[in-house]
């Protein structure tokens, strides 16, 4: 499970309704940082379930994931036989780029980092991000209508 | 019978590649010592100063062991201890960076 990133392309795959569902969970917590994953089958590399999670922090600086919310959510993707594909955050004053503290606390080599700025009111900005052993490497963002993705 | 540790993936290439291993001990402390033994530097990974790292959560069966006992929770055979990394993170990093660029 710790290999083969390098073979995947660097892009991530969301359909409009998850994109929706991600910028959405950003404008309701901002100013706050919102923050949740797209599950998706271990090994496949779709993300089709979103999940909005609860930053514990409640913090405009700061997210982290509240430990029984991901002890739950975690448990209900291994018995699914599932991976968190998709691991989102908003920036709600800043540019939507992995800061200093989302490289050094990145523990999920296989994970799409999505970032969100709701910085601007009227156009968020939407990037994703591989985060390897502290490298930083952004990919493409495609959005896709739902049927697509089912299919492929 | 044991106790079941359950490695998240990123903590796996300490335990070739299993997703859970046994161990015994009569507090978390102990038990991470026991696991240790056999493979080699997750303790680190878990502990620092003798504390529970900050960036990392252990549930003794459903309970985060920070509102147990920490480190000196009491375990016994049969429980189920589950290691997972925070996913946390911030964008204070990123303000700074702005700010100097603003200026
Ligand atoms: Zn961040």
């Amino acid at each position: 499970m710790t290999t083969g990133v390098g073979s995947v392309a660097a892009m991530v795959v969301l359909t409009q309704a998850t994109y929706d569902a991600i910028v959405a969970h950003a404008r309701r917590d901002h100013p706050d940082e919102a923050c949740g994953i797209v599950a998706g089958p271990a090994g496949s590399d779709r993300a089709v379930r979103f999940v909005a999670m609860a930053n514990a922090e409640r913090s405009p600086t700061f997210y982290r994931f509240d430990s029984a919310e991901q002890l739950r959510v975690w448990r209900e993707m291994d018995n699914r036989d599932e991976v968190p594909v998709v691991i989102y955050h908003s920036h709600t004053a800043t540019e939507a780029y992995p800061s200093r503290t989302d490289i050094a606390y990145a523990a999920e080599p296989e994970a799409h980092y999505v970032l969100v700025s709701t910085a601007d009111p009227e156009r968020e900005s939407f990037r994703s991000f591989r985060i390897v052993d502290g490298q930083v490497s952004e990919e493409e963002v495609r959005v896709i209508a739902s049927a697509e993705l089912t299919a492929r | 019978m044991a106790i079941e540790v359950r490695i998240p993936t990123i903590l796996r290439s300490y335990t070739d590649g299993q997703k859970a291993v046994e161990g015994t001990g009569e507090t978390l402390a102990s038990l991470i010592a026991d696991v240790d033994g056999r493979h080699a530097g997750l303790r680190d990974r878990l502990v620092e100063d003798g504390e529970l790292r900050r960036f990392v959560n252990i549930y003794l069966n459903d309970e985060d062991v920070r509102f147990l006992g920490g480190l000196e929770t009491p375990v016994a055979d049969g429980d189920t201890v589950t290691i997972l990394p925070a996913v946390a993170g911030g964008s204070w990093a990123a303000s700074d960076r702005i700010a100097r660029v603003a200026h």
